[in-house]
């Protein structure tokens, strides 16, 4: 987790944590080039999974540029060019989180090139939804260029659903990801309500692990709140650990 | 699964906690100097959103439903990277 101290690692295997998939997103800071993305991505398929090992953790990443340093085309396409190059480390899943952050063309057209790497290298996809008020008209955007793309929905997660966004995701037959935080998101009592409301199939919830106040035990706590809901040990495995282990089983290189 | 009473038992508090500090931030809107922009309006539009959510919406859909941008066609660029929390119609146009 780049943006975490080792202690973070320790304190999620401590929690019980088997695994983690790490996404590709932005630094705190907007890269100056290419090269900035070729280190980024060593340190995504070297440094980290040695790191999390250390603590018996198997670490996994995804790749790709983010959508909020997409905005300019021509350095995108870049770092794109450099995915080729790492996508088959033993520790790369797929493609993601690709996405949209203020909704633009210029971040359309990068995620619809993401998206047709994912198709040639045969790779799941884990895709990024813009933050509150840009998060509706975001995920329409995306789901309409999804459609247009001819994916397999069963290989794609799409991820930062909140109430007004699941149905949208899980109606059309996409997997849906809720991330975790402790202030101005999903927190794990709204995320249980989302569970409730639309289902135990096709969700997973993560950790929101980036360089905001977020809480890598975010999960745990969830699973302790639903206990308090009454929810079963059944429900509550299936859903922070079977489910993501179903969708991930998709990756070549996902393995227990 | 919990009954009402169970998830009263479990969340009144902490709502109520919640609805004191959305008071009290309203109230220190009222109280400062200056004018809101709008991000004011945006909530008590949420607030009342929440109160009646039009049918087949839960309230919390109501609340995102009234802070987002409804709009469909991508934007020709980003003049920010970050959100405001809710959607600034005349910026947009």
């Amino acid at each position: 987790m780049v943006s975490r101290t080792t202690a973070d690692y320790q304190t999620i295997a401590q929690a019980g944590c088997e695994a983690l998939c790490e996404p590709a997103f932005w630094a705190g800071y907007d890269r100056a080039s290419a090269q900035g993305f070729y280190d980024y991505y060593r340190q995504l398929t070297e440094y980290e999974p040695a790191r999390a090992a250390k603590f018996g953790i198997k670490h996994f990443c995804w790749l790709c540029i983010n959508p909020k340093e997409a905005e300019d085309p021509v350095f995108a396409r870049e770092v794109m060019a450099l995915i080729p190059d790492f996508i088959d480390r033993p520790n790369v899943l797929g493609i993601g989180e690709i996405g949209l952050n203020k909704n633009t063309k210029n971040e359309l057209a990068i995620f619809e090139e993401h998206v047709e790497i994912a198709k040639k290298f045969d790779r799941p996809i884990l895709i990024h939804t813009p933050h509150l008020e840009d998060k509706l008209k975001g995920t329409r955007l995306i789901l309409d260029a999804l459609k247009n793309a001819n994916v397999d929905r069963s290989r794609v997660i799409i991820d930062h659903v909140e109430e007004h966004t699941a149905p949208l995701v899980l109606d059309e037959g996409f997997w849906a990801g809720m991330t975790l935080y402790p202030e101005s998101k999903c927190s794990p009592a709204r995320a249980i309500d989302i569970l409730e409301t639309f289902g135990m199939e096709n969700i997973w919830m993560n950790s929101a692990c980036d360089w905001g106040i977020s809480d890598p035990l975010a999960v745990i706590k969830c699973a302790l709140e639903m206990k308090k809901r009454q929810h079963s040990a059944e429900i509550v495995e299936k859903v922070i650990f079977d489910n993501p282990k179903a969708f991930l089983s998709q990756c070549p290189n996902f393995s227990l | 699964m919990p009954t009402k009473k169970d998830i009263q038992d479990l969340y009144f508090m902490d709502a109520r906690f919640k609805l004191l500090e959305i008071a009290s931030f309203l109230d220190r809107v009222d109280r400062h100097e200056g004018e809101t922009d709008f991000r004011h309006p945006a909530f008590h539009e949420a607030l009342k959103a929440m109160q009646n959510p039009p049918a087949g919406t839960t309230r919390a859909q109501a609340v995102h439903l009234a802070f987002s941008d409804h709009s469909t066609e991508p934007a020709e660029s980003a003049t920010i990277q970050f959100a405001f929390g809710a959607h600034n119609e005349e910026a947009a146009q």
